[in-house]
Order: structure tokens, then sequence, then C-alpha cells
């Protein structure tokens, strides 16, 4: 708790400070290569039949997906806190890349707590990671995925917690992560909302972004959570499928719980233990999801559908086939919704979905499913 | 047990003193057993063990050689799958309790049974999320009437406690919150106002775990929180000898002593015998603070 309230106290003058936005700003130009364009998939909306589909290019970011952002941010806070060691937790390696990326760029040690099920299905991004001069530490607790991973960071850090910052990579945990890093990733929907009104003179009719922990869905929605035309869509891992209760959707199939200092839509079962999830995208393998999602989901602001494992792949195909561009599992999921939320739409209506990765990282789990050998 | 009571701050100051008074004469368990040994200059020792590892039966065997070996009071841990502030042992002992379907009302079914023959009280500690998923109301009711003292809510910070903190008062059980070295006097101050029963101390930054050293600046700190309130302060996390124990004995009212034991019952294969094992290594930790409290 101490550890928190250092931590809230810091943001709160970083927020304020003009020279720590003009410092994240640059970072973002400089080095993640921002903005990101807003892209117009001509051929997938035509492809789909209805809606104007636009893309918001976080696959473009340095490190291929939206993570950075977050990490670019804290790492900064960080560096003011004083601290000289960087933890982090990671599920599909996004999050863990991206933090051992700017603890590199700045100098500072880093460990990585990733679920040993996880390292086995990513084993890409821990080779990146260490490449990185990060130590990966495989958690062997649990599920062995993201939630135990944190569970392990949180450990690490109530340990070591006078030298170290926790960066936590989504808009979960305990105050003051969920909203600080939602600031941090509003970048996207900041963007995005500039964008649209300068090619289309016009706000979107829907904005579509997949959701684990729900930091790409709360950075591209919250720009916009006061524009009231605007609809929202969060699309949740449905895995095998929700009734098979093998899946990740917190917030179609959980109820309100605490986990990891937060208060929001859980997976458990009904004796209050939390349950574990299962969807092909290791970054959307999470029990729990943002407290404010929950909370814009209760009012009524963010709709919810979800996509399972095989609409995911099913949309890696089509935007790969269509647009040349391959999704990482994770934006496929909101890929694959778009694809019916467009349809129900008109030609002179808009659609942004938050391409928030790219999929280079899940090619053997895509060639693993599709029984092709790699 | 009392009911659920409320206070009106209309209710003429004398009204509120005598309740307070009638508070003090049905202090419960936790309380009377601190008075009694301080009078006798003793310091509590609190063992812990995770109800339902191996299964609530050899729990309710457990206790039961606890209490005869001497425990002031037992810490019940209310297993949880994701135990973010425990160490390894007290994880593989949760992960052990949850193999069976372990829930709460099986557990205070357990305290009740133990209660039938046994005045020593019990705390259950444990996480949040299967206490609110109960519904807290129906948690605190039960558990006081199973015959439960006090409750220890790890992940739940004092300025989130309202609302368990309503039903743990109105069903006169204590409820304890944690302080750790990483404290500063606005928490200490904020702990000991929302404290009943005792104060935790955490003796180090991290997680649960035998240790083998202290800092030197444990009994400072423990120092400083006596300053700030009048309740007894037990210090737990890490500590697993009888040197340990009795070198805390000279400076805290209770030592707290969990991943040692539940070691020893883990290791102790034969089911039968971890009940005798665990009360043994308890009557061990007994007799040094009994010898500390003597040469004092």
């Amino acid at each position: 708790m101490p550890a928190l309230a250092e931590l809230e106290a810091a943001y709160a003058k970083a927020r304020r400070d003009p020279s720590f936005r003009k410092e994240f700003k640059s970072y973002l130009r400089e080095y993640v290569g921002r903005e990101t364009p807003l892209y117009f998939a001509e051929r997938l909306t035509r492809q789909i039949g209805g809606a104007k589909i636009y893309l918001k290019r976080e696959d473009l970011c340095h490190t291929g997906a939206h993570k950075i952002n977050n990490t670019i941010g804290q790492i900064l806070l960080a560096r003011r806190m004083g601290k000289q060691r960087i933890i982090a937790e990671t599920g599909a390696g996004q999050h863990g890349v991206a933090t051992a990326t700017v603890a590199a760029r700045f100098g500072l040690t880093c460990e990585i707590f990733m679920g040993k099920e996880d390292i086995r299905r990513q084993a890409l991004n821990v080779f990146r990671m260490k490449l990185l001069g990060a130590k990966v530490r495989a958690v062997e607790a649990g599920s062995q995925t993201l939630k135990d991973a944190m569970n392990e960071a949180l450990r690490d850090w109530v340990t070591n917690v006078r030298s170290t910052y926790y960066l936590i990579g989504s808009v979960a945990g305990p105050h003051p992560y969920p909203m600080m890093v939602r600031d941090f990733q509003s970048v996207i929907g900041a963007e995005a909302r500039r964008q649209i009104l300068k090619k289309e003179g016009r706000l979107p009719d829907y904005l579509v972004a997949c959701v684990g922990g729900g930091s790409n869905s709360m950075g591209l929605f919250y720009p916009f959570v006061r524009d009231r035309g605007v609809k929202m869509l969060g699309v949740e891992a449905a895995g095998h499928g929700i009734p098979t209760g093998k899946h990740s959707a917190s917030i179609q199939g959980g109820a309100v719980g605490i986990l990891h200092g937060s208060k929001s839509y859980v997976l458990q079962n009904d004796r209050g233990q939390i349950t574990e999830t299962h969807s092909i995208a290791a970054g959307l393998d999470y029990p729990g999801v943002g407290p404010e999602l929950s909370y814009l989901r209760d009012s009524g602001r963010v709709e919810f559908a979800s996509a399972t494992d095989r609409d995911a792949i099913a949309a890696i195909k089509l935007l790969a086939e269509v647009e040349g561009i391959i999704p990482a599992l994770e934006s496929a999921h909101a890929i694959a919704a778009v694809a019916k939320v467009a349809r129900r739409l008109t030609s002179r209506q808009v659609v942004i979905v938050n391409l928030s990765g790219r999929g280079d990282k899940d090619m053997m789990t895509v060639g693993e499913y599709l029984g092709v050998k790699l | 047990m009392s009911g659920p009571q409320s206070y009106s701050r209309n209710v003429v100051s004398s009204l509120a003193m005598l309740k307070r008074e009638q508070k003090l004469q049905t202090m419960n368990r936790i309380g009377k057993k601190f008075t009694e040994l301080k009078q006798r200059g003793e310091t509590a020792l609190i063992p812990f063990i995770t109800a339902g590892d191996p299964d609530l039966d050899i729990t309710l065997e457990i206790m039961k050689a606890l209490a005869e070996a001497g425990a002031d009071c037992i810490e019940l841990g209310i297993p949880f799958s994701d135990p973010t502030a425990d160490g390894p042992t007290i994880q593989r002992s949760s992960e052990r309790a949850l193999k069976r379907p372990v829930s709460l009302p099986a557990i205070f079914r357990l305290v009740k049974r133990f209660r039938a023959s046994f005045d020593v009280p019990v705390v259950l500690f444990g996480y949040y999320n299967p206490f609110f998923r109960l519904g807290l109301e129906k948690f605190a009711r039960e558990a006081a009437h199973a015959g439960a003292d006090g409750v220890l809510c790890v992940d739940l910070p004092p300025e989130e406690s309202a609302e368990l903190k309503h039903w743990t008062d109105a069903f006169g059980l204590d409820l304890i919150f944690l302080l750790s070295p990483t404290s500063d006097a606005k928490r200490i101050q904020q702990v000991a106002r929302a404290s009943r029963g005792f104060i935790y101390y955490v003796s180090v930054t991290g997680v649960t775990g035998a240790r083998r050293s202290f800092d030197d600046q444990l009994r400072a700190q423990v120092a400083r929180v006596r300053r700030e309130s009048s309740l007894p302060i037990g210090v737990g996390f890490g500590i697993s000898t009888p040197e340990q124990a009795a070198w805390i004995a000279g400076f805290a009212d209770a030592a707290v002593v969990g991943s040692a034991l539940v070691e020893r019952i883990e290791k102790t294969q034969d089911r039968k015998k971890k009940a005798k094992q665990a009360g043994a290594f308890v009557a061990q930790l007994k007799r040094a603070l009994r010898q500390a409290a003597r040469l004092a």
C-alpha cells in the first residue's frame, strides 16, 4: 500500500508537469514512431459490405503493438522516482517485450515474469526479451499464465519495493494503474479522433477493440467517451465458446469480484476462487478486466461481444488476404467482430477498429491450429 | 455473540458509555486471551494453518493438537487460488486444499466442531474475493455463529474496508489489519484506528515464508506502532524457530508462525501423524515463549 501511495503521488505530479508530457510525446514520436496511421481498409470494407472500416495501425508501433505507449510513459515515471529495477508481468509477451525494450533504452535492470505455459506458447517473444537484456522468470504456480505471472510480480514488488518499479501492462491491478495505463494509452483514441475528423469530417459510428485486461480498448475508447453518438464495442475472447467454460470473457461470463487489487468482473466459481481461462490469444488470457471498462459496461456506454478461437483464426486469414496485413491473434478478435458490426451498417457509416498488434509473434500458434508444421 | 448494533450519534453520551462498558464485558475471546497473557507477562503464540490442507477432517485434528500444545489463538487460512501475499510454502498449501471444492460454509462447520471442545480464539485469514462472493453479511454472521473471533483480509486495505468492517463489527468479530516496515506514520495511525483485537505487524517487506534472520530495526518499528495504539501487536511473516519466537517475545505481544508450521505438516507424509507433528512443533515454540517470559 505505501508503494501504491508513493506511485500515486509521483504520477499525480508528473501528470500535471508540462515537461513530463513533453518528454512522453517526444519519445512517442521519435522512438515509438507515432502517430500511427488511421488506415482506410478499402478491400475489407468492400468484402464485408456495409460501413467504411478504418484500422488504427498500432501494429506499426515499435515492437509491434500498442503496449509500448504505456511502457514509455511508465518508464519515464520510474526514472523520476529514482527506481533502478523494473519488473513486469506478461502474457503474450508483447508487454514483456515493450518493457524490456524501454528498460534497455534507459539502461535499467529488467525482470519479466511469465507463466511457464505462455513461455512455451510465445517462444519468439521470450527470445526477444532476452536479446533485449531482460531476465525472464518462469512462473510455475497455478495455471502458469498471465494472472499467475501477475501474482508473482506483485510478490516480487512487495519484497523489493524500495528499489523496484512494477510496470503493469494493462488497465488492471490496483489504483493508480488502471487510470495511469488508460492515460498513456489514450494517445490511440486521441489520434484516431483527430484523424477521422480530418478524413471523414465527422466522428465514427462505432469503435471496436479486443478486450483482455482492456488497455488497447480503453486507449481507443476513452477520448470518445463523451461523444454520445459514438458507439463502442469491446470484444472478449470466447475461446472454445462461452458456454463451454473454456474462455476468457470476464465481462460476459464472469461475476463481480476482487482480483489484483481492483473490483471488477472476474471469472470465478461460486466459491470465489478465480478460474482458469482459455484463449488462443495469450494476451487475452486473463480472468479479470479493467475496473473502468466494467463500469462503462454497467453504465451501458460500452457494448460487448465475443469471438472464438476459430473466429480469430478466420479473421487473421481474412485480413491477411484482403489487406495484406497479418494482425495479432488478440487484434484478430476485433476484426472478427467488426465483420458482423459493419455488415449491419450503411456505407455512409464509419467504424474504427483498433489493430492493436501485428501477428508475427503468433505464426507458430496459428500454424499449429491450422495443422501446418513450420 | 452480540447481534447487529448501530450506534446513533444522537444517543445521549451516558448511554453510549454504558454500551461501551457492556462491550468490554462482552470482550471476545481474542481480547480476553491477550488480557490474560499480559497478566502473566507472556507473549501469545499464534500458529497459522491452511483450512483443508490436506482435508478438513485433518485440519480439525491439527487445530485440536495446536490448542492442546498451547496455541493462544489459531490463524485459520482460507485457501485462495491467487494468494499474492504468500510465499511458495503457503501457496502450495492453498493449492493442496483447493484440490477439493473447500467452501467457506464447510470451513465454518470446521470452526464450529473445533469450538465445541476448545476455547482458543480463531482468526480467519484470507483474501477478499471468497468473502465477497459469499456476501459480507452472510460471511460475518456465519463466521461469528460458528465461533470464529477475528478476520484478517490480507488484500483489503483499511480505506476499502468499510463494508466488511460494518458487518464484522455488527457480529462482534475483530477485523485485523496489517502494518509493514514501509508503513508511514499516517498509515500506522489509520491502521491503529481501524483495527480490533490486535495489530498484525509484518516483520519484513515481502511475502510469507520462513526466514533465517530479521532486521535489527524490527524492535524499533514495533515500538513505533505501540506509540500509536494500545492494542496488542502481533509480529509475523518469517518466524520459523523457537529462538526467533523468543526474540520476538522481547518486544511484541504475539508471535505468528505460519510457513514453518505448514511446511512441517506438508513434510509429514503419514496423514495420521500430521496433527501430532504440528502439535509437537507448537509445544516447542510455546516453551520458548514461556521461558522468555520467565527470563524477562
